[in-house]
């Protein structure tokens, strides 16, 4: 077995593709995911419906599939996108939907009776939800939201399928032309153990740091 | 006195059951009056119909001469001067018991951070609870959760308070507390319409009783003449159910 | 549209190829199944360094990429003049990872079953041995379901990647048409997802019918709705 140390400069540049996608898509996917989360609970019909097939859609398909459409089926439509955008898109579009399901869940959990009491008090029905309900949800759904960060961060080896260089693909190009598939994708693999545990230390303390005594239970 | 709330003919079905079925009465300016009744008739819903946290199939609830209708813009305004006080408190679990008493005037009537804080100190010591300011809802006890939802409700300056069942969730020995200051909003002056078993609370501070049973108003009477001299049959049938669980002057 | 026309003609070769994914589909979470009970047994009943063991085996296969694992066990061997079906590879690795999620599952279950239970069943006079397989197993298993079905749905998607070590699923198929002919490459490949779809709902479907004969009233799972999700 043997391993070329000098692999090891190109395989952390390829990480920090894989980062940069990560990052790029988790933020879509969160922005997003929001919107759909606040239309499927709050929205009236069409936008409830709209919200829920997007949903159902990206969350039924695989993410190769997803990603295949954008960057070889949207061509043949005359939609030319950089191999980035697609898989930003393609990762953001997909995590969105997993997003919401995850904020849907959050939105859901916080007491009704506050937003009654919010309400009452005279505030309008957006107000009430952007003030009350939002700022307790975003910290409920914290553990989730760092379980979509590092989930996306390893499906994000499949953008390797579109010519792209992240970790993934960098990994299987110098494995491919030295033919040690081997001992490269141990190297890559711990890799992303390596990045998965670094993250994770951080999101722990931080889901540490913004509880609230009593945040998430019904009133005693 | 001038009349403050006036509630006519108000209708409420939900589904098969008719809870309210047809409420009238007025509430005057400083007038205390506590509603009664047996569970299930309609007293929570008749609440919520007044400040349309539920919308009633028919009739008309006025406040200060303005009809109260489902339109946003004008509703708002109107639930702003009315303060509702939920038997479950409903506290913001996110925020202190400062930031829940401040949030009505920063964010609805556009107060400053600095104007609402000073507000929000005011009311806490008010209801006796300043040194608790900085605690979270889970941190503090029923009573005084209840204590601070009141004084949430009292930083928006409101004309009116509607009480919700405000004591039915409590261990018995925090209940003292919350009434003692419903009490003294009373002396105060404030206008309260108020649902609760609190019999004892009811006598010393009511100036009228409204005995509801089937969704409507059975009897309306002072303390003194509905405990001691009920003229329909059904408020004296409850009267004695409740004298005989908490045995001779409730309490 | 002449582009449905040439679709259709080929949807009886990509249907076929999706059995792949199916077989693949059915292979792995047997093989999770088996080895990611036995994991869980290990964690919940076993001495320090079988839990530590476990433990660390559960934690590397869920957080490395299914894709690298699929290379490793594909092409690994093969460099080591080992040739191994792409069926075969695939089958280990996304079996193996998916025991690590099952196990999890599982350990879960058995935890929530009370204690007291397994006292009871020793004051009667059995084994431990025996009590674990009488009286906790049977209830931890279906316990287990509704998260169990979770990790099924949530597999099926996961197969297509398959596609990286040469297996002739449904993604390689498709991939094979537009290759040919790349004008058709958008709607091969939205009936690829609407098989998917077609699948998942299927899925769902079947095994919501299961959980709900197998389920064992009075148990309502706490972690049932908001788990997350763990698979593309």
């Amino acid at each position: 077995m043997t391993f070329d140390f000098d692999w090891v400069p190109q395989l952390a540049q390829g990480l920090v593709l894989t980062v940069e996608i990560t990052a790029a898509c988790v933020a879509l996917g969160a922005a997003l995911g929001l919107l759909l989360a606040v239309g499927r609970v709050y929205g009236r019909g069409p936008i409830r419906a709209v919200c829920t097939t997007y949903i159902h859609i990206f969350r039924g398909t695989p993410l190769l599939v997803q990603l295949a459409i954008l960057y070889f089926g949207l061509p043949t439509w005359g939609i030319t996108l950089s191999r980035f955008t697609c898989a930003v898109l393609a990762l953001g579009l997909n995590s969105a939907a997993y997003q919401a399901e995850y904020f849907r869940g959050a939105i859901q959990s916080v007491d009704t009776g506050q937003l009654a009491a919010a309400r009452a008090l005279g505030m309008s029905r957006w107000r009430a939800v952007g003030s009350i309900v939002i700022p307790q949800a975003l910290r409920l759904v914290l553990p989730s939201w760092s379980n979509e960060l590092i989930l996306m961060l390893k499906y994000s080896s499949v953008v390797f399928s579109i010519s792209l260089y992240d970790l993934m693909g960098v990994g299987k190009r110098l494995a491919s032309r030295h033919f040690r598939y081997f001992e490269v994708f141990l190297v890559v693999a711990l890799f992303y153990l390596v990045v998965v545990f670094l993250i994770s230390r951080p999101l722990r303390m931080l889901e540490r740091r913004i509880r609230i005594p009593g945040l998430g239970n019904s009133a005693h | 006195m001038e009349t403050l709330l006036c509630v006519r003919d108000l209708i409420k079905t939900y589904g098969a059951n008719t809870v309210l079925t047809g409420v009238s009465f007025d509430l005057a300016r400083g007038e205390t009056k506590v509603v009664i009744g047996p569970s299930g008739t309609g007293k929570s819903t008749l609440l919520r119909c007044i400040n349309r946290l539920s919308a009633p199939d028919s009739g008309r609830v006025t406040l200060d001469g303005i009809e109260i209708t489902g339109h946003e813009k004008s509703l708002n305004r109107i639930r702003t001067r009315m303060g509702f006080v939920f038997q479950s408190f409903n506290l913001f679990s996110h925020l202190t018991a400062l930031g829940n008493v401040r949030i009505g005037p920063m964010r609805v009537k556009g107060m400053s951070r600095a104007a609402a804080t000073e507000l929000a100190k005011e009311e806490l010591a008010r209801v006796g609870l300043s040194e608790k300011a900085d605690a979270y809802p889970a941190e503090l006890s029923g009573g005084q959760q209840q204590r601070v939802s009141i004084a949430r409700a009292l930083a928006m300056a409101p004309e009116l308070i509607l009480f919700d069942e405000p004591t039915s969730a409590l261990d018995p020995e925090l209940i003292g507390e919350v009434l003692d200051v419903m009490i003294s909003l009373a002396d105060d002056g404030m206008t309260m319409l108020v649902v609760s078993h609190e019999m004892g609370f009811a006598r010393s501070v009511a100036d009228e009783i409204l005995f509801m049973d089937g969704g409507t108003i059975v009897e309306q009477a002072p303390p003194e003449q509905l405990f001691t001299a009920p003229t329909q049959p059904r408020t004296a049938e409850f009267l004695r159910k409740i004298t005989t669980l908490y045995g001779g002057d409730a309490r | 549209m002449e582009a449905l026309l040439a679709v259709s003609r080929q949807m009886p070769m990509l249907l076929r190829a999706s059995v792949l994914n199916i077989e693949l589909l059915l292979a792995l979470v047997a093989i999770g199944f088996v080895v990611g009970t036995s994991v869980a047994l290990c964690q919940v009943y076993g001495g320090r360094t079988v839990r530590t063991i476990s433990g660390v085996y559960e934690w590397v296969f869920r957080s490395i990429p299914a894709l690298v694992l699929l290379f490793l066990f594909y092409f690994g061997p093969a460099q080591f003049g080992l040739r191994i079906a792409p069926f075969l590879a695939a089958g280990l690795a996304l079996g193996l990872r998916s025991s690590a999620y099952q196990s999890q599952i599982f350990r879960g279950a058995i935890q929530s079953i009370p204690t007291g239970q397994l006292a009871a069943a020793r004051a009667l006079g059995m084994s431990r041995m025996r009590a674990v397989i009488t009286i906790i197993l049977p209830q931890a298993l279906r316990l287990s379901l509704p998260g169990w079905s979770n990790e099924f749905s949530a597999v099926v998607k996961d197969t297509t990647l398959a596609y990286a070590v040469g297996l002739n699923e449904i993604m390689r198929a498709a991939r094979v048409v537009y290759d040919r002919q790349y004008e058709l490459a958008m709607p091969v490949l939205l009936a690829v997802a609407l098989v998917f779809l077609l699948l998942t709902f299927a899925g769902n479907f079947i095994l919501g019918g299961v959980e709900r004969r197998w389920h064992i009233p009075g148990t309502e799972t706490a972690g049932g709705g908001p788990q997350a999700d763990r698979s593309r």
